[in-house]
């Protein structure tokens, strides 16, 4: 199928770093989801709190991901907005896990700064805010 | 469930880190994915096929992981992972195509440790 319009300049779909950048994006899109997904149906009374905050990260992921692959003005907000809700999400939720344990008896992605995940939750919302701030539009 | 904690596995973590090194040297040298690397990638997703065969004869086994959904699930991702990966490399004959390969074999020891872990608890 032939594209009917052009896909924006700063659509990370557009270039090779990028595409490597929205792999990474989908993977912690779909294991956020996943796990997100498999605590809530099976033992969503053992930590509600936990559990809806898995599912959150992990719609925050998608939507990052999303705005990253599209671009253009629309595509930037959403980016924009769910890079620094997930860089937000990991600072906090990494602090609290760290000083008030209790209240997160089960893991998320973001526990402990996202130590499960190797780090990388900690480093995905500069890579992809560094992406936002790489292709803002220049004056013309 | 100690079939996928055996050294199949171990060999399995071993392969695609030697892999994931290889392929982002590979990037670092502003390479595109070769032929070879195209299949060194298959390969691994071959080695990491055979390992989730044996995890599946081992759900028909006496000690099953408590959690065999969640164990299915990663079965799953784990055989398709690299196979998809190739499949985006090759669309990506760039140093980002080698790229994505490293980034997937990366991802390859953690899909294996997690399998590990799900079978380690059994029962239930």
């Amino acid at each position: 199928m032939a594209e009917q319009r052009t896909r924006p300049r700063d659509a990370a779909l557009g270039t090779g770093l990028g595409r490597v950048l929205l792999l990474v994006y989908g993977i912690f899109a779909l294991s956020a989801s996943a796990r997100a997904l498999v605590q809530i149906t099976t033992h969503f009374t053992e930590a509600p709190l936990a559990y809806l905050l898995s599912a959150l990260a992990g719609l925050v992921y998608i939507a990052a991901t999303v705005g990253l692959a599209i671009g253009g003005p629309r595509g930037r907000a959403i980016a924009l907005t769910s890079c620094s809700i997930e860089l937000l999400g990991v600072l906090v939720v990494g602090t609290l896990t760290i000083v008030d344990a209790v209240a997160f008896p089960d893991a998320t992605v973001w526990s402990e700064f996202g130590q499960g995940y190797g780090y990388v939750p900690l480093v995905l919302p500069f890579i992809g805010l560094w992406w936002v701030w790489r292709h803002r539009p220049t004056a013309p | 469930m100690r079939d996928v904690n055996g050294p199949l596995s171990a060999a399995t973590i071993v392969v695609a880190l030697v892999f994931a090194v290889w392929f982002l040297l590979r990037c670092a040298l502003n390479r595109p994915p070769s032929r070879f690397d195209l299949l060194a990638g298959l390969a691994l997703g071959a080695l990491v096929a055979v390992l989730c065969l044996v995890a599946v004869v081992g759900l028909f086994g006496d000690d099953r992981p408590s959690e065999v959904g969640t164990f299915v699930g990663y079965l799953f991702t784990a055989v398709a992972f690299m196979p998809t990966a190739v499949v985006l490399a090759r669309m990506e004959p760039t140093r980002w195509g080698t790229l994505i390969l490293g980034v997937a074999a990366l991802v390859m020891p953690v899909l294996v440790l997690r399998l590990q872990q799900i079978a380690s608890v059994t029962g239930g």
